[in-house]
């Protein structure tokens, strides 16, 4: 079982605007495809098509409610994943988005109003241990809602699949 | 305390007497339904573990839906992919291309869907499919794959929200206007997490066909699921299907909900949501008559017959405009054949009309109708998103199989009830 690593450090894309969907995320035209590399190259193109060229291994996105709304595409968790994307922390998240994420074992943190205070660039730390999140350019920090008993298992077990065959194995 | 239906159909799943919103449960699944975008990574997910076998095939219903007929080569190896597996793995529900149907509307449409039946598929309209009294949710490819591999999945059960609907439709409004009011009044995560529970007069008033539309966009609201407690009308429509037996639940007189509303559905005007949000909506008789560059009839929402008996009645005997285009899309073969034996394939050709075999096609922005920069197309699909059917400048509005037929005559966002009455007037 690999533990949570207890911080990490990456810069902020900052989507502040609710609502961003899964179609926003990676775009249907491109659902033909399943390979986190392929789909790397379109993340986030119909909203803000300079994010490939700009995302580094490492960041995270800072977005607003409800982020990643409507499909059921797991492929959104790919595509930000692929792209370099760490983690995920949003005032709240869409139901799909959330589960697909943690079964990924993709970190998707809930933290209110995580937009303010915080711009695109700035860089930031994850506390998990702590539950803090740290505007590192900027000496600000925020609480976020600690991660689930049930979704800590799931993401320290490298995701859903890995985390059925364990307790396979065990049973 | 009593419990909802959700919340009784999920703790029979699982092994339970109750279960309660916020606990995980660990839920036995009936159906599984599987297309050609999800399906394909949960099972090469599957591959790659050594999981070689699902866990009971005659769970499984597969049938290609969202890039079908293969509009390129990549989609044409998915379909592949599909195909290859579920006759490896013996699962005997398929729908063949020529067969074949939207997902939503082709499993309950041929009797694979019954009553207190637990669904799910890799897709977010399976909410569809909670008209008929099932606990049906949409769940990503690793869900999907788990799911495939065990026959089983954790849910946390939901909170349920109740809309009480009163009062009967009038001439001229339509189900879709119903679920795009509520979308409008509680927005696109009015629902997030929870269940969508409708019953009432109002409700027994609406057809089978009626209802699919209103739980096919409980995603829309950012819900877990739609649900409605299966009457009369659901078991007729079942037993036509199934000689399946079937177990009715239905929500305890003091079961608890977060939040309930009552919708007087003789109050209601027809609607469009305006871009770029499903919660958008507004009564027709406070939008503009924006031009339209294309007007598109189908989808899980409303490409259903009953849908295309509406939208073939407003365009009966009148011409597409001109500089629009009109687009209609059966949700499944059967449908398509219903239309043709039904003289309705005819009414839409002789308007004009390019009528397309079952897909999800434009809807998602795949094929047949795609929109290009800055057009406008006034849709009775589900979502409008940025770039939703096409070219993220592109505008979506969206709206029942009445109105859209009603647009693509004039070219222009129209009022139905226009040539409703008019239509009234010519016969009598």
């Amino acid at each position: 079982m690999a533990e949570l690593p207890t911080n990490l450090k990456g810069f902020a894309h900052v989507y502040g605007r609710a609502n961003i969907n899964t179609d926003e995320i990676i775009p249907a035209r491109y659902l033909n495809e399943h390979q986190e590399a392929v789909l790397a190259k379109s993340a986030m193109e119909d909203i803000d098509p300079e994010f490939v060229s700009r995302v580094k291994p490492g960041d995270f996105i800072i977005a607003g409610d409800d982020f990643g709304c409507g499909s059921s595409r797991e492929h959104a968790v790919w595509a930000l994943r692929g792209a370099g994307v760490k983690v995920v922390v949003a005032n709240s998240f869409a139901r799909i988005f959330f589960r697909n994420a943690i079964n990924n074992g993709f970190l998707a943190i809930e933290c209110a109003d995580v937009c303010n205070g915080t711009e695109s660039g700035d860089e930031v730390e994850l506390d998990l241990a702590n539950g803090r999140l740290r505007n590192l350019t900027r000496g600000t920090e925020k609480t976020f809602v600690p991660i689930s008993d049930f979704a800590r298992e799931l993401i320290e077990d490298g995701g859903l699949l890995p985390h059925i065959q364990k307790k396979a194995k065990a049973a | 305390m009593g419990m909802t239906i959700t919340e009784k159909i999920l703790a029979a799943h699982s092994g339970r007497d109750s279960v309660v919103p916020g606990e995980i449960v660990n839920a036995k699944l009936d159906l599984i339904v599987c297309h050609d975008v999800t399906t394909p990574p949960a099972v090469s997910m599957l591959r790659k573990l050594g999981i070689n076998k699902v866990h009971d095939p005659s769970k499984i219903l597969v049938t290609p839906d969202h890039f079908v007929p293969n509009k390129d080569i990549k989609s044409a190896e998915l379909s592949k992919y599909l195909r290859e597996w579920r006759i490896e793995q013996g699962i005997e529900r398929y729908y063949e291309v020529g067969n074949h149907g939207i997902c939503h509307a082709i499993a309950p449409e041929q009797g694979h869907v019954i009553p207190g039946q637990t669904i799910v598929c890799g897709d977010s309209h399976t909410t569809t499919m909670g008209a008929l009294g099932t606990f049906a949710t949409g769940v990503g490819s690793t869900d999907l794959a788990a799911a495939l591999a065990t026959g089983e999945l954790w849910f946390k059960v939901p909170e349920s929200m109740l809309f009480e609907l009163t009062g009967s439709l009038p001439h001229g409004v339509y189900s879709k206007d119903v679920i795009l009011y509520i979308i409008s009044k509680i927005g696109v995560d009015g629902a997030r997490y929870k269940a969508m529970e409708y019953r009432g007069e109002g409700l027994k008033s609406l057809s089978m066909e009626a209802r699919f539309t209103i739980t096919n966009m409980a995603i829309e609201a950012g819900g877990k699921s739609g649900i409605m407690p299966a009457d009369e009308v659901a078991e007729e429509y079942v037993k036509a299907r199934t000689k399946e037996p079937y177990k009715i639940f239905t929500s305890d007189e003091d079961a608890n909900y977060s939040e309930r509303f009552t919708i007087n559905l003789s109050e209601l005007e027809p609607i469009v949501a305006l871009p770029s949000l499903p919660s958008n909506g507004k009564f027709i008789s406070q939008v503009e008559r924006v031009k339209m560059d294309q007007v598109y009839i189908g989808s899980c929402t409303n490409g259903r017959i009953e849908d295309l008996r509406i939208a073939a009645s407003v365009m009966k005997g009148h011409k597409v405009a001109d500089g629009t285009r009109a687009i209609v899309v059966p949700a499944t073969t059967e449908v398509w054949k219903m239309a043709m034996r039904e003289g309705l394939l005819e009414i839409f050709a002789d308007a004009g009309c390019v009528v397309s075999t079952a897909t999800c096609g434009a809807c998602l922005g795949g094929h047949m109708g795609v929109l290009g920069a800055d057009e406008t197309c006034l849709s009775t699909t589900n979502r409008n998103f940025t770039g939703r059917m096409g070219s993220p400048q592109s505008k979506v509005y969206l709206a029942s199989p009445a109105t859209a037929a009603a647009t693509a005559i004039t070219g222009v966002i129209t009022d139905p009830r226009e040539l409703l009455t008019k239509a009234k007037t010519a016969a009598a």
